[in-house]
């Protein structure tokens, strides 16, 4: 009796898993796409100093957990990619000394899937940054030397 | 008498003399009412030592001086809520300290005590404070500027010092680059032509203790070609300077067809420089691979991860893992741990960020073998255990950070921590 129940809910659990990998196959071509690039992204540029876990360095690098400048307005948090970082602020209340260069070079889908990424990850749950949105703020981005 | 009779009473007179100097030192060692933490403060040491905790000052303490009376001056990163950035702590016989006062309204990372005088440094300046007979700072809110605008950027702000015997202050005026690039810390940026900051910053500036508001026409570029130091001493073995370098980063991040990720975590090493008046020591030109054992020119300046820098520059003294952030160094001159300790060196390594996706490491404070005030054999980890767990530490997320040592009258070893604000105490249990 115990193997019979064994048998039908490894087939059960095997149909699932089938269903979801059908679905995903499916919807990879649209949403897909952006999310895993993304994450490449971030782990070629973005890792080194706000490491694995998008908690940044105490003092030094700022988190990507929650904090207004991820979650907040767009347009300032794509400027940060696109500018680079290095003004004397405080981001919810603590400093961070490090000096974060330009990413200009990122191509607008690269810059729209790092931040949906970083906005849906490490905790956040906020809404995607489009490539639209990324070419908008470039086009009106006053370049930093 | 004859000869052999005088000889024998004169090694018996010797015998006598230094039975009763020990006898003497050892009613005058403290240490007795001192009791470890039942758990040794949660960290781990050599057999026969022990550690408890000083006070949990909830603050970024940085580097700290204790008197023989039993105060604690520790300097602060920042201010505290009432406003102050220098914590005096006094305390009980059974090591455990209490806060007794503060002063100092600006935040910064050095203090010392030499000869009658308490030194402070904020990210600009140096000040210093009049003591009594009892150590006790006279006027708190009245300091004498000794130095004053030297520049801070964003990064590598600090100013740490080293004193002399011979009323001289040295302080570190760390570069506010990485790596002197055109764009700080960017995609393949090259680096600025001859990096003209190195004429205020990247250096060791010497001033005078007794001369009041120097700046740099009253001071002398000491040594240059360093990056940034936190952890600095002067050795009294051989009358010398010994600082920490905390070596370049992003070696992949700005050159990744140059240097792997691996690379990159363990390349370039954190150096310990002796330093000589008119020494170079090559940053940001070269920095120094502690694999290969090579001086290496930077990527920034035409290298290669290969080619060899120029011979002109001096050789580190002793070469560590990268990006473990030496915060501290301290050569230790007390009595109370075994004999192998004296006048070696102690360095708190804070911990790095720049090995990611690499786990971090560091975290700990190491020994340094000395002998005849030169690196001696191989370091060793001497206290470890700061993090919390070896999952913290390759997360880098540690509970606490090892930044500040200071050596108490006694001979124990103080550890700050800059995380938590906990500050530690190492003492040598074993009768």
């Amino acid at each position: 009796m115990k193997k019979y129940f064994l048998i039908i809910s490894c087939i059960f659990s095997c149909v699932q898993l089938m269903a979801q990998v059908k679905t995903k196959a499916k919807s990879r071509p649209v949403a897909g796409l952006a999310l895993v690039s993304g994450k490449g992204i971030y782990e070629k540029y973005c890792l080194t100093c706000h490491q694995a876990d998008g908690g940044g360095v105490p003092n030094m690098n700022p988190p990507l957990i929650k904090t207004s400048y991820v979650l907040g307005d767009k347009t300032r948090l794509i400027k940060v990619v696109l500018n680079g970082f290095s003004e004397s602020v405080d981001i919810d209340g603590e400093s961070y000394s490090n000096v974060m260069p330009s990413h200009d070079f990122l191509k607008d889908q690269e810059i729209a899937a790092v931040l949906t990424y970083v906005r849906k990850n490490f905790t956040n749950k906020a809404g995607p940054i489009t490539t639209a949105q990324v070419k908008a703020v470039r086009a009106t981005n006053k370049k930093k030397t | 008498m004859n000869n052999r009779m005088k000889s024998k009473l004169f090694r018996s007179m010797i015998a006598l003399t230094a039975f009763a100097v020990s006898i003497t030192l050892y009613a005058l060692k403290p240490v007795g009412d001192v009791v470890p933490d039942a758990d040794n403060a949660g960290l781990k040491l050599p057999d026969g030592f022990g550690a408890l905790k000083v006070a949990e000052t909830g603050a970024k303490t940085r580097h700290l001086v204790v008197t023989p009376q039993g105060d604690i001056y520790v300097k602060l990163a920042k201010p505290n809520k009432e406003g102050k950035a220098i914590l005096v702590l006094h305390e009980a016989p059974n090591g455990k300290a209490e806060l007794k006062s503060s002063f100092g309204t600006y935040g910064g990372t050095e203090v010392a005590l030499k000869n009658g005088y308490l030194y402070a440094s904020s990210n600009t300046e140096v000040f210093k404070y009049k003591v009594n007979d009892k150590n006790e700072v006279i006027n708190p809110d009245q300091p004498e500027k000794i130095v004053t605008g030297l520049k801070a950027g964003r990064q590598h702000e600090t100013k740490s010092f080293a004193l002399d015997n011979d009323g001289n202050i040295y302080v570190n005026i760390g570069a506010w680059f990485n790596a002197c690039q055109e764009k700080d810390r960017g995609l393949h940026s090259p680096g600025i032509p001859g990096c003209p900051i190195l004429d205020s910053m990247g250096g060791v500036w010497q001033f005078r203790t007794d001369k009041l508001n120097q700046s740099y026409s009253e001071g002398v570029r000491y040594a240059t070609g360093l990056r940034n130091m936190v952890g600095m001493d002067w050795n009294q073995q051989d009358n010398q300077l010994f600082v920490m370098q905390h070596g370049r980063d992003n070696l992949n991040s700005s050159w990744p067809e140059l240097y792997t990720t691996k690379q990159s975590a363990e390349l370039p090493a954190e150096c310990l420089y002796a330093l000589k008046k008119g020494d170079n020591a090559g940053w940001p030109f070269m920095y120094y691979d502690q694999i290969q054992h090579k001086k290496i020119q930077a990527p920034e300046y035409g290298g290669d991860g290969k080619k060899e820098a120029d011979a002109k520059y001096i050789d580190p003294a002793m070469a560590y893992p990268g990006h473990m952030a030496p915060n501290g160094l301290l050569f230790y001159t007390g009595n109370q741990f075994p004999a192998k300790y004296k006048n070696g060196a102690f360095i708190a390594f804070h911990g790095s960020w720049n090995r990611a996706p690499e786990p971090q490491a560091g975290y700990f404070v190491v020994f340094q073998p000395f002998k005849n005030g030169k690196p001696d054999g191989n370091w060793e980890v001497f206290a470890d255990g700061f993090s919390g767990s070896p999952e913290k530490t390759a997360a880098g997320r540690a509970d606490h950070r090892p930044c500040g040592l200071a050596q108490g009258s006694d001979g124990s070893l103080y550890v700050t921590d800059d995380s938590k604000g906990t500050i530690y105490r190492i003492i040598y249990t074993k009768k």
